[in-house]
């Protein structure tokens, strides 16, 4: 089986997250790229788990979790985000400079 | 039953655990404290009347020791407790005589003034007592005996607010201290001559070393018997006792019943082999000063008119008693009398307290006539006088026969007939004391009532033993299956070489009798009428001894004299020298100390290890005002670093390595 498509795939996905991460003001669009990130990282995993000798589903426990995972951090993350919007009617990093010298 | 033997040491420490719990929570109980002191003592009581029965029936000898310290190879010390004949016997005596005076003092001390503080001391003063007559050895007899004395102190001069009993513990504690050097001496001389502290080794060398001893034994028996003079307040030491009335009254019933006075007759008693064998040379000179003890101060009762302080002349003429016995080889007739005494003798002083406790006066002139209202502490108090003045069948007779037993059998007879003198003293001035407290018409103020439950309880409790104990140790008498006090008290390591009369003396237990009969005879016919005053009745006078005696043989004043004239000019000496020698040592060093602290301060301290630290703190300080630019608060660039970083890693893994 050829797995270059898969690893492509993902390689695109993590370089387009990435770029939003660094480009992006809007912090649920920098949310939404590293959900991008992660997702990519999950196609990666079940290519390679395909490309294993003898498969045990392990890429694919692997990518439950990663979702699980994701899910609870973007929870988070959007309430921190509605947090920081209710107090400072904002959602642009630019605007949220306190951790600084 | 061995359990109790094991464990015996646990009555040296209940009193201090309750020393320590009553100044902790005392002040919040009902009785301020005094239940737990009550407590501790009833524990110990079931542990020393188990000893003693065991004692009786089989005989008990039992040590338990543990290393403290160790001087080089040999000298050892120890603490630890000693089981025998003697130890169970003050046991039973200090527990027992102990707890009924504590359970008076409930009573005595009801809404007085800081009541958890008296129980305290009076804790630390039964269980210094019980570590003393615990010891294994001189070190921890020593330990207990300075307890006591601190105990004492703290307790003659309980009521502080008045200046005079505050002087009044000074000199008891002082006095103590004069006997204490010779105590510390002779265990020293003894302990590092032998190589050991331990009693039982000390008696085993007196009696098989004892040419090797030598001198030593007699130097070192000469201080010991120096250092039981000032605890068992042998003349001339006895300044302190009639002054240590200042405290409360439970405190004297204690002090001269069980506790304190007898420890220096323990101590004579304890390392009685050494008296016997080695230091021959010494009982002539303690029986001497016995002698004088018992007689001389016994005078002096006629003419005290603090009913408190005629009990204490008496006890310092019975401790004579004792000292006379024990140092003319009377082993057992010694420490039987000090036995039978500390019951009656608690019990007169118990007597004394219910009565001033109604009369709210010490003085015997503001008494009279008190049988009529106070008739339980009357009988007893009665009971407790016929036996203090040996009248058949209380138990002084028994045991002030036994003194003059041995004292005849040894061949010291002119002491003898001197013993025999002050029984009929001890007689007369009873007499005169009950006749003025409870015969006769009341004289004092208001209307006395007889004392409370818990004070008329311990009376009694004291009265029986006080007529029956005698039995205990008639001479030729073996009760079945417990023998007698002479048996109980022989079980030690050494056998003691007791001069125990095997049947009555009907002649001498006749003169002995007779001479205290005649005493209450005379003493009757003097003070028993009433007259309109007191003083009247106390009108009776010796020309020439009386006035001697109440200048108490002016040994009061030579001491203190004495003390006045020698240390008024040392102190001056010593402030001199203080002033002018060690103040200028110590400021000539202390001037030295600022001058090189000076150098090193600003020579060393200022510019070299400062200026590493301020160096440092400016290399820290600079570096982070160039460094905290980094911190942009800027999340993106942040992220971009570290993709940029990631990325450097890649190229690094994919293409250079």
């Amino acid at each position: 089986m050829i797995v270059h498509q898969f690893l492509i795939l993902a390689a695109a996905l993590f370089a387009m997250g990435v770029y939003g991460l660094l480009v992006r003001r809007n912090i649920v669009l920098i949310l939404l790229s590293v959900e991008l990130m992660l997702n990519a990282v999950n196609i990666n995993l079940i290519a390679f788990e395909s490309m294993l000798a003898t498969p045990q589903a392990i890429g694919q426990v692997f990518a439950i979790f990663v979702i699980t995972v994701a899910a609870a951090e973007v929870g988070i993350g959007l309430a921190i985000v509605l947090m920081i919007f209710r107090n400072r009617r904002s959602a642009n990093v630019d605007d949220l400079n306190l951790m600084r010298w | 039953m061995s359990f109790f033997v094991d464990t015996a040491g646990i009555m040296l420490v209940t009193p201090l655990m309750a020393f320590l719990a009553i100044l902790a929570v005392g002040k919040r109980m009902k009785h301020k404290g005094g239940e737990i002191a009550v407590a501790a003592l009833a524990v110990n009581l079931v542990w020393a009347t188990v000893l003693f029965v065991m004692n009786m029936t089989e005989g008990v000898l039992d040590q338990t020791t543990f290393e403290i310290a160790r001087i080089g190879s040999g000298l050892v010390f120890e603490l630890g407790w000693v089981v025998d004949g003697l130890s169970i016997m003050m046991f039973f005596l200090v527990n027992l005589v102990g707890l009924l005076v504590f359970i008076y003092a409930l009573g005595y001390m009801h809404g007085d003034v800081r009541v958890p503080w008296f129980f305290a001391a009076f804790s630390l003063f039964a269980g210094s007592m019980l570590i003393l007559v615990g010891a294994p050895n001189l070190v921890q007899l020593i330990i207990g005996w300075e307890g006591v004395g601190l105990a004492s102190y703290f307790l003659i001069g309980f009521y502080w607010d008045d200046l005079d009993n505050v002087k009044a513990g000074n000199k008891a504690f002082l006095t103590n201290k004069v006997g204490d050097v010779g105590l510390v001496l002779g265990a020293i001389i003894l302990g590092v001559t032998i190589g050991t502290f331990d009693f039982a080794s000390l008696a085993e060398a007196a009696t098989e070393h004892a040419e090797a001893l030598g001198a030593v034994a007699v130097v070192g028996g000469l201080l010991l018997f120096f250092g039981a003079m000032g605890k068992s307040a042998q003349f001339p030491l006895h300044i302190w006792l009639p002054d240590a009335m200042a405290g409360p009254t439970p405190v004297s019933a204690l002090m001269h019943a069980a506790t304190m006075v007898t420890a220096g007759i323990y101590l004579m008693a304890r390392v009685f082999p050494l008296f016997e064998n080695l230091a021959e040379e010494v009982r002539p000179l303690m029986v001497a000063i016995g002698a004088i003890t018992l007689f001389a101060i016994g005078l002096l009762a006629l003419v005290a008119n603090d009913i408190k302080k005629v009990l204490a002349y008496s006890t310092v003429s019975q401790l004579g008693y004792m000292m006379t016995a024990v140092a003319a080889g009377g082993y057992t007739a010694g420490l039987f009398h000090l036995f039978t005494h500390a019951f009656f003798k608690a019990l007169l002083f118990l007597g004394a307290g219910a009565v001033i406790h109604a009369v709210h006066s010490n003085d015997l002139s503001d008494m009279g006539g008190l049988r009529k209202h106070m008739p339980t502490t009357y009988w007893t108090f009665l009971v407790g006088s016929l036996a203090l003045a040996g009248i058949f069948p209380f138990s002084g007779f028994w045991s002030k026969d036994e003194i003059l037993a041995t004292l005849g059998t040894e061949g010291y007879t002119a002491v003898m007939w001197i013993a025999i003198a002050g029984a009929f003293v001890t007689a007369f001035y009873m007499t005169r004391c009950v006749a003025l407290t409870f015969f006769g018409t009341f004289k004092g103020h208001g209307t006395p009532h007889e004392a409370p439950r818990l004070m008329t309880g311990p009376l009694i409790g004291l009265a029986i033993p006080s007529i029956l104990i005698g039995a205990a140790n008639i001479p030729g008498v073996d009760w079945p299956g417990i023998g007698n006090f002479t048996d109980w008290l022989g079980v030690r390591v050494v056998a003691m070489g007791d001069h125990h009369a095997e049947g009555i003396d009907y002649a001498l237990a006749g003169i002995g009798l007779g001479a205290a009969l005649a005493g209450i005879a005379i003493g009757w016919l003097i003070y028993g009428k009433d007259r309109s005053t007191q003083e009247e009745r106390d009108r009776f006078e010796v020309p020439g001894l009386f006035p001697l005696l109440r200048r108490k043989y002016y040994v009061d004043d030579v001491a203190l004299g004495l003390v006045g004239a020698t240390s008024g000019p040392v102190a001056r000496f010593v402030d001199w020298t203080n002033t002018y020698i060690l103040d200028g040592i110590v400021n000539a060093v202390g001037g030295a100390t600022k001058f090189l602290g000076g150098i090193v301060y600003n020579g060393v301290d200022q510019i070299v290890v400062d200026g590493i630290f301020n160096g440092l703190s400016a290399a820290a300080d600079g570096a982070g005002s160039v460094l905290r630019r980094l911190q942009t608060g800027r999340v993106q660039q942040y992220a971009s670093g570290f993709v940029g970083g990631v990325l450097i890693l890649v190229v690094l893994f994919v293409f250079v390595i």
